[in-house]
């Protein structure tokens, strides 16, 4: 079963004072989530990524369109139960404790009271706030308060999890955790929606990512995929303090760093080059396939689109695949 | 989601909203009425002959009004308007919490923190009134049943609060909220011009009469000072009257917030 199916949701707001026209914030999307999956939705600041996910949590309401979140309407309270929210930039009650929020959220959430104390401690654990888990969270960093929004997220034990801009405002050592933390979700069989625009996070955790931009979804594909394919050049790296002359002739970039030489070329060189390398009796370090990064392909969809059509885009929005 | 979930949920954001009032200092308001309060009655208790009750009640009342009317509309039109702009509201409403279920618990935290602050100043107003009689009479029950106006009085306060919050900014619903207060205070009197006003003028002032909320029925703080009783059948009218235009306030609040985007 699909965790999410959004089945062309849209949303514009009327802006203006006098004479208000519509501004379009998503173009009608059509995405389709598995279970168990880790969904990366990337875009730069603005793109539409918060507006879906605010959608989907039915803080905003959509233009037109709708969606089904594990099986369910959108709109079906039985939904909120089963999915944990981690907004942007998190606020909380900041005369509260980080037990005490976390407390409340597990009220609302409906988790018993018997074993609620217990759940609470374990999460405060899970996200390394137990040592501060009696003080209130106007004294909180940003990053302690990035924590207890991972925790209010997962503390009910969702089975979809989404978070908007997890690892925004904390520091590598933070980020790693959120990344750790994403992993544990996955391995417990959740799915984890999230937004982001660091795309390292995206490449290290995501099995699916979408790319979206000015409120449209412009592609979204395997990360495996994405990124397993060679560009038809290769890298080679061998000892040298200077490029071989021959190997400039073959088409190589080549830059000296040290007595290392770094020196990209086309595939069918590859042999040339290695028979060259032999008879100059140079020694070899590695020979790797320049593989396309996820970061290509991000740049390749944020770029204008005047070579794709406009209704081949749209048509790639409304079917949710990649192109 | 069965009634008992719907109604603990509600006490839960309630119990929130209350906790926060209280750590956010709110019940420091007692310390300026017990300074005012006692004041007043050792003056009294020197200058006055024969109407310290008079004055005490007068004084004491009207203080726990005033105190808990600006109680009751700077944190009411704060209530959802400052959720919304903290966006604490987003981890709230992203759990099974109906919006609705989030305005009435707030409406029921801000009025529950006004109740309890309410009986902390009435202890005050009988100590004082004790402190100048000496004793109690048979008559200061009657102070009581002008204290229970005063918290019917603060629920349509609490409600307008919220109803204006739903829509206008923090100042303009403030302003709104303190201009129906003072013009309601003065129903009976537009009630009274309403009669003797004939045509379109007539019609709109008596529309106005009857719309506001009559905040005077629910002043007796004239008559409970003086030592007259209250007859009960005002207790029944005045407490049907608040229930249900509180919760007019309150249902034209949720409408607009059930449609509201928050951005």
């Amino acid at each position: 079963m699909a965790a999410i199916e959004i089945l062309d949701l849209e949303k514009s707001y009327l802006v203006g004072f006098w004479r208000k026209r519509p501004k379009v914030a998503l173009r009608p999307l059509r995405l389709t989530i598995e279970e168990g999956e880790v969904f990366g939705f990337l875009g730069p600041n603005g793109a539409g990524k918060t507006t879906t996910l605010k959608l989907l949590m039915g803080l905003v309401f959509p233009t037109a369109g709708t969606a089904r979140i594990l099986g369910l309407d959108m709109d079906d309270p039985q939904v909120k139960s089963q999915i944990g929210f981690l907004p942007e930039q998190p606020y909380f009650y900041d005369h509260l404790t980080a037990r005490e929020l976390l407390n409340y959220y597990g009220q609302l959430s409906g988790v018993p009271a018997k074993g609620r104390s217990a759940r609470v401690e374990q999460m405060l654990q899970r996200v390394g706030l137990s040592d501060s888990a009696g003080v209130q969270l106007r004294k909180f960093s940003k990053g302690m308060l990035q924590r207890v929004g991972l925790a209010q997220a997962i503390l009910h034990d969702p089975k979809l999890v989404f978070l908007d801009e997890p690892m925004s405002g904390l520091d590598p050592m933070g980020r790693r955790e959120v990344r750790d933390l994403i992993q544990q979700l996955r391995h417990e069989g959740k799915t984890v929606f999230f937004s982001t625009h660091i795309l390292s996070d995206a490449e290290a955790l995501c099995d699916r990512v979408g790319v979206i931009h000015q409120g449209e979804l412009r592609g979204v594909g395997a990360v495996a995929e994405l990124t397993s394919g060679t560009k038809g050049r290769v890298e080679i790296v061998f000892f040298a303090q200077k490029v071989p002359a021959a190997l400039a002739s073959l088409g190589a970039e080549a830059r000296v760093s040290g007595d290392m030489v770094n020196a990209v070329l086309p595939e069918e060189q590859q042999d040339t080059a290695l028979d060259l390398l032999r008879r100059e009796r140079i020694k070899l370090i590695s020979l790797t396939p320049v593989r396309r990064s996820l970061e290509e392909y991000y740049i390749q969809k944020l770029r204008p689109t005047e070579n794709c059509p406009e209704e081949g885009r749209k048509e790639a929005s409304r079917k949710g695949v990649g192109v | 989601m069965n009634s008992g979930r719907v109604n603990a949920r509600i006490g839960y954001i309630a119990f929130n909203t209350f906790r926060e009032a209280v750590r956010d200092r709110v019940l420091y308001n007692l310390i300026a009425f017990a300074v005012l309060l006692s004041g007043a009655a050792i003056l009294v208790g020197e200058v006055s002959i024969d109407i310290e009750r008079l004055v005490v009640v007068n004084l004491g009342l009207t203080a726990v009004s005033l105190f808990g009317v600006v109680i009751a509309i700077f944190i009411g039109i704060g209530l959802v308007s400052k959720e919304i702009d903290k966006r604490t509201l987003y981890t709230v409403l992203s759990r099974p919490v109906r919006r609705w279920e989030f305005v009435v618990g707030k409406f029921f935290g801000l009025t529950g923190t006004l109740v309890v602050n309410t009986f902390l100043m009435a202890v005050g107003v009988l100590l004082a009134l004790l402190y100048v009689a000496h004793r109690f009479e048979k008559m200061d029950a009657w102070v009581l049943v002008a204290l229970y106006f005063i918290v019917l009085q603060f629920l349509i306060v609490c409600a307008l609060a919220l109803f204006f919050s739903s829509f206008s900014t923090p100042l303009m619903s403030a302003v709104f909220t303190f201009a129906l207060f003072v013009i309601g205070s003065l129903a009976e009197d537009l009630r009274g011009f309403a009669k003797i006003t004939q045509g379109a003028a007539g019609v709109l002032a008596k529309a106005v009469a009857y719309l506001v909320p009559n905040f005077s029925a629910l002043n007796v703080i004239n008559q409970v000072a003086r030592g007259d009783s209250i007859p009960g059948r005002l207790i029944l009218y005045n407490t049907v009257y608040a229930l249900l235009y509180s919760a007019m306030a309150i249902s034209g609040a949720v409408l607009i917030f059930q449609r509201r985007n928050l951005k």
